[in-house]
């Protein structure tokens, strides 16, 4: 035994060192994972981002109103038919169309007027180029040129919107408008920051 | 210090060597760093100290993320770290368990520097660092404590900043200056803020590196108290009796560091209150400028020194003797080097004389701490019958007996360490 002990097992002390090494690795990695979640948003940010309820009766067709969520504007534009009108009208200027971007919104408003009731759109508003609030400008024309048909100007860097949310080509914001999750709990109320289950 | 210069690496580690001595610095701080090789127990609390320091920045800057130095919002803002942040509490519980464990390390650290003669020449600048990394510890916990704004941060910072209003003509006007108001105050939370993040951690980090350059100079001391570097190989010049900080003393620090993390886990996650004495049960309540707590009482580590302030009655209508007293308790440490005139370091070799006294010195250590803790009343009174202390408190008499032993540990020492018969160090070290 005292023989056999005296050689030193360099493959055992390899196996040993390595295995201690990584388990030690794991613990401090281990160790890593709450000082980086405390950074994450705390419970009370959490709570200060719960879903929030809106009354869309309160808005007029032809009309927006502004409500916040997560600290960030959210728009209700209740488009009356001549803006549904134009929407179509714009296809062949715009960056993305038919939505092929499928993050900007979700599923259930995956459609030609990107909402779940067809007149009410319901958007973040924040630019997606580096996240200015674009000022509507729903009424055709006026000091956005003769070709303008109604929708939203980014002051920051130009982009421009359609009244569904779509970006304009050649835009400095790549995406479309964010179409946050939102569902009806009645006819006139909706809760932003929840998912609708199914199509109304 | 023997430079190395043959055997150059290559790659990407020539490149830096060329540039930055980065492989010298390693051989001479660790892999070529010799040290003697009859360590024991007590040589794991240095390498425990600098874990905790590095510890409580770490868990200190994450805290900061989320702590707001504002009268108005400092407690509640601890509060939201404890039940909002994610791993709040966990970080916030290192923090505090921490700083309590950082006292127990430093001063077992000091016990032992005191048993084994590590002070003596030539390591009296090793020392003197070592104090002056002590003193600043206190200051920093002692800020650190007012930033939860509770009953006791509070109140335990307008009697220690009211220490200074003892101090003769001055006092007054230095203890408003501390202030920056009135009484302890908004001003004063923020100050204490700043003094604690960044002042005194940057001044400690300073001084712990200095404490190292100058260990390293001179060489660590060992429980023999023998010189090593006397007996050298003659080929090498290697003392025979050392070996290589890397891996020896790495790998057995690690086993003190598992230890001694198994101990500050336990108690984080079972006790981390530690029954009141790590986190005091009256700073879970808002600091009250117009109530102050029917007890209170120094954190523990405090307590030792603040009995010995309590001890001291006033003179002549003045505090300020207490005061002094107390400053003294700590400032005396600095003079050790010189005070002890004992021929050999290690208490292996020292006599009956100063194994008593040091026992002495620690129970007192011991009792003055534990009666820090407990208000003046905790032993009873003595019969009023009795002469000169009759009807006074049993303990504060106590604490004034142990003082005084304190304060003879070291205003004796020239004296017994001369006296004291010592037995002749060999020229190499033991081992067990």
């Amino acid at each position: 035994m005292a023989k056999k002990s005296k050689k030193i097992d360099l493959n055992r002390r390899k196996f040993l060192l390595t295995a201690t090494s990584l388990t030690g690795a794991v613990g401090v990695s281990a160790m890593g994972v709450p000082f980086v979640s405390s950074m994450l948003p705390s419970e009370k940010a959490k709570a200060a981002g719960a879903a929030v309820e809106f009354k869309v009766n309160a808005v007029n067709p032809g009309e927006i109103k502004t409500t916040e969520w997560r600290g960030q504007p959210v728009w209700i534009l209740n488009r009356s038919e001549d803006m549904l009108k134009t929407l179509s009208k714009n296809d062949a200027n715009l960056a993305d169309p038919n939505l092929k971007v499928t993050s900007q919104q979700p599923s259930y408003c995956q459609n030609e007027t990107r909402s779940i009731k067809s007149n009410v759109l319901v958007v973040v508003g924040i630019c997606t180029h580096l996240g200015c609030s674009p000022s509507p400008k729903l009424a055709a024309k006026g000091d956005m040129g003769s070709e303008w048909k109604g929708g939203f100007f980014c002051p920051c860097h130009g982009s421009k919107f359609d009244l569904s949310g779509r970006v304009f080509k050649g835009s400095a914001a790549p995406t479309n408008l964010v179409v946050p999750p939102h569902k009806y709990v009645d006819n006139d109320t909706i809760i932003i920051g929840e998912d609708q289950e199914e199509k109304v | 210090m023997a430079k190395i210069e043959n055997n150059k690496s290559e790659g990407l580690l020539g490149w830096v060597d060329e540039r930055f001595p980065l492989s010298s610095f390693i051989k001479n701080h660790l892999t070529e760093y010799y040290a003697p090789k009859n360590f024991n127990f007590w040589y794991f609390f240095g390498a425990l100290a600098l874990f905790v320091f590095v510890m409580q920045i770490l868990t200190g800057i994450f805290l900061t993320m989320h702590y707001k130095p504002d009268a108005e919002e400092a407690f509640a803002s601890v509060e939201y770290i404890m039940r909002d942040v994610s791993f709040g509490w966990l970080i916030r519980y290192m923090h505090s368990t921490g700083s309590s464990l950082f006292f127990v390390v430093i001063y077992l650290h000091m016990f032992r520097s005191l048993m084994y003669g590590s002070y003596k020449k030539p390591r009296e600048l090793l020392w003197l660092f070592g104090v002056l990394i002590f003193l600043l510890l206190m200051a920093e916990a002692f800020f650190g404590y007012l930033l939860p704004w509770g009953q006791m941060s509070y109140w335990g910072a307008q009697v220690i900043v009211n220490l200074f209003a003892t101090i003769p003509f001055i006092g007054p006007d230095l203890a408003e200056w501390v202030r920056g108001d009135y009484l302890v105050s908004d001003a004063t939370l923020n100050r204490f803020f700043a003094f604690h993040v960044i002042a005194l951690p940057l001044a400690l980090a300073g001084l712990i590196f200095g404490h190292l350059i100058a260990l390293h100079e001179v060489g660590s001391n060992n429980p023999d108290g023998v010189d090593i570097k006397q007996v050298k190989d003659k080929k090498t010049g290697i003392p025979l009796d050392a070996i290589p900080f890397h891996p020896y003393y790495t790998v057995k620090d690690l086993i003190g560091l598992t230890v001694f993390l198994i101990v500050f886990t336990s108690i984080i996650f079972f006790a981390p209150e530690m029954g009141g004495y790590f986190l005091e049960h009256n700073n879970f309540v808002p600091a009250n400028p117009l109530v102050t707590p029917d007890h209170i009482a120094p954190v523990w580590y405090f307590t030792p020194f603040y009995s010995i302030l309590r001890a001291v009655p006033p003179i002549m209508g003045s505090q300020f003797p207490g005061v002094a007293a107390m400053g003294l308790s700590v400032m005396i440490l600095f003079l050790v080097p010189w005070l002890d005139k004992s021929p050999v370091r290690s208490i292996r070799y020292k006599g009956k004389l100063f194994k008593k006294w040091l026992t002495a010195f620690v129970v007192s250590f011991l009792v003055l701490g534990y009666l820090g803790t407990e208000p003046s009343y905790v032993w009873g009174q003595f019969s009023s019958a009795l002469p000169i202390i009759g009807g006074g408190d049993i303990a504060t008499f106590a604490a004034r007996i142990f003082t005084i032993i304190y304060f003879l540990f070291f205003i004796l020492m020239p004296i017994y360490s001369k006296k004291d018969v010592t037995k002749k160090v060999p020229n190499r070290v033991t081992m067990p």
